[in-house]
């Protein structure tokens, strides 16, 4: 993939800290992810990458620091030098820039596999019926369900339910497709389905922010890595450098470590 | 004990105890129909931010579920009407049974609402679902499903309390009942009739209820 | 507020006599009920197959037949078989059956809670199965249905209330008497509610904290 080096950042984070009580979470995080930019978030558990990646979406509330989301800060306002959370339908029209892939599926159960990725169209985006299903039915043969439209989740494998997710989050046109552990969840065996998809859409110049933990992956499809410890960015760079010969020494203990 | 059966007596009037079910019947499903209003309010009520909605609604569950129906359907029937709200005694036993109703109700929908998952909630938070079209398209639909068995209880239960309609003079099963038994004078006859249709109702509705729960798969 | 007050200094031992027998009634049917769940609790567990049917049709008959319809029959049905009860007497016969049911549903959920493995493990030790039930399956039983066991109490007083339609002089039939002379309606209706109100809610509160109790050790 070639980068427009120069291009303004799609997602600018700027010293966000973020904490749960007394207990600082995230301790200064600075971030950008360039248009069509395919980042990867590697680190420990507890390290603070996916309160990070829920942050943007503004899942999680955060207590300094800015998100600029393609030129729009958001979740917060300044108003009478405070700053002060926005309301909700504000909230929700920026969570709708971004699609988020959770790591446990979290799909309707009362919904269908269509149904499920119409419910954003019809009522986020307000449109007709018919023109939603066929979004639906395009991005679920994108994923290879195009036969599985009317499953629903419990018909589904834990493979097909997340790529199910996957459909439901792109079909949404997101700026920024946030994908959270995506397959920590599975069985071994369904893994590679779900990573195929993933990166046959980065193949198709999505913009991701990835938290993973299959290290061989991540050198596959990313354009950079990011490696976070206690609530920082320790370290950052394209795969080679950071899976290469000359890494850092905790780097190789985060790496030896985390290799089943 | 010399007690001879003749149902005879008790055949003869069956269209009323027939008739009486069927009132029976109506007045729960009247009941149950508001009470569900009644409950979901609640229950989103009690699971709220709004410490004061909370209150409300704990206090409306504390409330009810301690004071006998009898003594809460003779307090509406004879004491509305001092206030200035006049309703006739099927509508005074409707409402009486749908506040009953809606306090158990309550807790069926905020047991139903605690086993919602979280992260479906989120889910929809996440593809841009305000909070409100959350709880409608995620969160109630969900609720309702795991909630269909305990609603369905309730609602057989309602149906035998409307037995107490009979205290209001209300022409239900139990009524009718208690007038062929004073009627006819056979005693054992009547109440065995009786109590069989009721059992036999509750049977068909919990039969009923199981064939709509295995329509719509358990999430 | 000073008329009904008034008027409920010149009700208070009426009123006060109703509440003893909304109290009296609903102990009796608890310890009847009671001895009579467990019987049918065991019984529909461990009983064989001939067994469980009568207590099994008992069950359900009294829980698919509503608490007044019970009263009714129990207030009427006695005399003709030449059994002569007191409304109060029948009452209580009512509501204890109801209670029997319901209380030995509760044994018989519990029973079926506790794990194979206890009475294997008794056995090990050479106990015979009363043995086991005594000391070991009850004991663990009645811990688990206490707290519902409690709401059955609450239901009883409840229910007791139905039995001012047989003439039985307990808190709701001494109100309409004390209404019926000073037409007070409102107000001794609220009343007797609060009365109720109080009572259940101190035995919810009792039932609460020995769950609270009880949980910490289980």
């Amino acid at each position: 993939m070639i980068l427009d080096e120069t291009a303004r950042p799609l997602l600018d984070i700027r010293a966000l800290r973020k904490n749960f009580g007394a207990v600082e979470i995230l301790k200064g995080v600075d971030l950008a992810v360039r248009p069509k930019e395919v980042v990867s978030i590697i680190g420990s558990s507890g390290s603070g990458k996916t309160t990070l990646l829920r942050c943007v979406n503004l899942l999680e509330e955060f207590q300094g620091g800015d998100i600029i989301l393609d030129g729009e800060t958001i979740g917060y306002k300044t108003a009478g030098g405070k700053r002060v959370r926005l309301r909700d339908a504000e909230l929700s029209r920026q969570r709708a820039m971004t699609g988020m892939v959770f790591q446990s599926f979290n799909l309707f159960p009362h919904l269908t596999a269509a149904g499920n990725v119409m419910l954003g169209l019809r009522k986020v985006k307000k449109m007709g019926k018919d023109e939603a299903f066929a979004i639906a039915e395009k991005w679920l043969s994108r994923v290879g369900l195009g036969a599985r439209l009317n499953h629903y989740p419990s018909q589904l494998s834990g493979g097909q339910q997340q790529r199910v997710a996957i459909a439901r989050a792109l079909a949404m046109n997101p700026k920024l497709v946030l994908l959270d552990e995506v397959t920590s969840a599975l069985d071994p065996e369904l893994v590679q389905e779900v990573l195929t998809t993933i990166k046959g859409i980065a193949d198709d110049g999505a913009t991701l922010l990835i938290v993973t933990h299959e290290m061989r992956f991540a050198r596959e499809v990313s354009d950079r890595i990011v490696f976070m410890e206690q609530g920082r960015i320790a370290e950052e760079g394209t795969p080679e450098v950071i899976f290469g010969e000359g890494r850092s020494q905790r780097l190789n203990e985060f790496l030896k470590s985390s290799r089943h | 004990m010399n007690y001879t059966l003749h149902f005879g007596a008790v055949w003869a009037s069956f269209d009323h105890l027939l008739g009486g079910l069927a009132i029976g019947l109506g007045l729960a499903v009247a009941a149950v129909a508001i009470g569900t209003l009644i409950g979901l309010l609640s229950a989103f009520a009690s699971v709220s931010h709004s410490r004061l909605l909370r209150a409300i609604s704990g206090t409306y569950v504390l409330l009810i579920r301690n004071i006998p129906l009898l003594v809460l359907v003779l307090l509406v029937y004879f004491a509305l009407p001092a206030t200035g709200i006049r309703l006739d005694k099927y509508e005074s036993f409707i409402g009486s049974l749908a506040l009953y109703a809606g306090a158990y109700l309550t807790e069926v929908f905020r047991a139903g609402l605690l086993s919602v998952p979280k992260g479906i909630v989120e889910a929809g938070r996440a593809i841009g679902l305000t909070r409100l079209q959350t709880n409608l398209y995620v969160v109630a639909p969900v609720m309702l499903r795991n909630s269909l068995p305990s609603l369905g209880n309730t609602f057989i239960g309602m149906f035998k309390d409307s037995s107490i309609a009979a205290a209001i003079a209300i022409p239900e099963l139990t009524f009718e009942a208690r007038k062929i038994n004073v009627d006819t004078f056979r005693v054992v006859e009547t109440w065995s009739v009786a109590s069989g249709l009721y059992i036999a109702a509750c049977f068909t509705i919990a039969a009923l209820l199981r064939m709509l729960e295995r329509r719509f798969p358990k999430f | 507020m000073d008329a009904f007050l008034a008027q409920l200094w010149i009700a208070r031992w009426p009123i006060f006599d109703g509440f003893l027998m909304t109290i009296g009634i609903s102990v009796g049917a608890i310890v009847f009920g009671t001895i009579l769940g467990c019987i049918v609790g065991i019984q529909l567990v461990f009983g064989s197959f001939l067994v469980k049917l009568p207590f099994r049709l008992y069950v359900d008959i009294m829980r698919g037949t509503p608490l007044l319809v019970l009263i009714l029959a129990a207030f009427y049905v006695p005399a003709v078989l030449g059994l002569s009860l007191s409304a109060p007497q029948a009452g209580t016969l009512a509501l204890g059956l109801f209670a029997g049911a319901h209380i030995g549903e509760l044994v018989r959920g519990s029973l079926q809670a506790i794990p194979p493995g206890q009475i294997e493990a008794g056995r090990a030790i050479g106990l015979r199965f009363p043995q086991i039930l005594a000391n070991v399956l009850l004991p663990q039983a009645l811990r688990t249905a206490l707290p519902p066991w409690i709401n059955t109490g609450v239901e009883l007083i409840k229910g007791s209330s139905l039995l001012s339609m047989i003439g039985v002089g307990e808190l709701l039939l001494k109100t309409q008497e004390v209404i019926g002379r000073n037409f007070m309606t409102i107000q001794f209706y609220v009343f007797a509610g609060i009365l109720y109100l109080v009572v259940n809610i101190a035995l919810d509160l009792l039932g609460k904290s020995l769950e609270r109790r009880l949980g910490a050790r289980l």
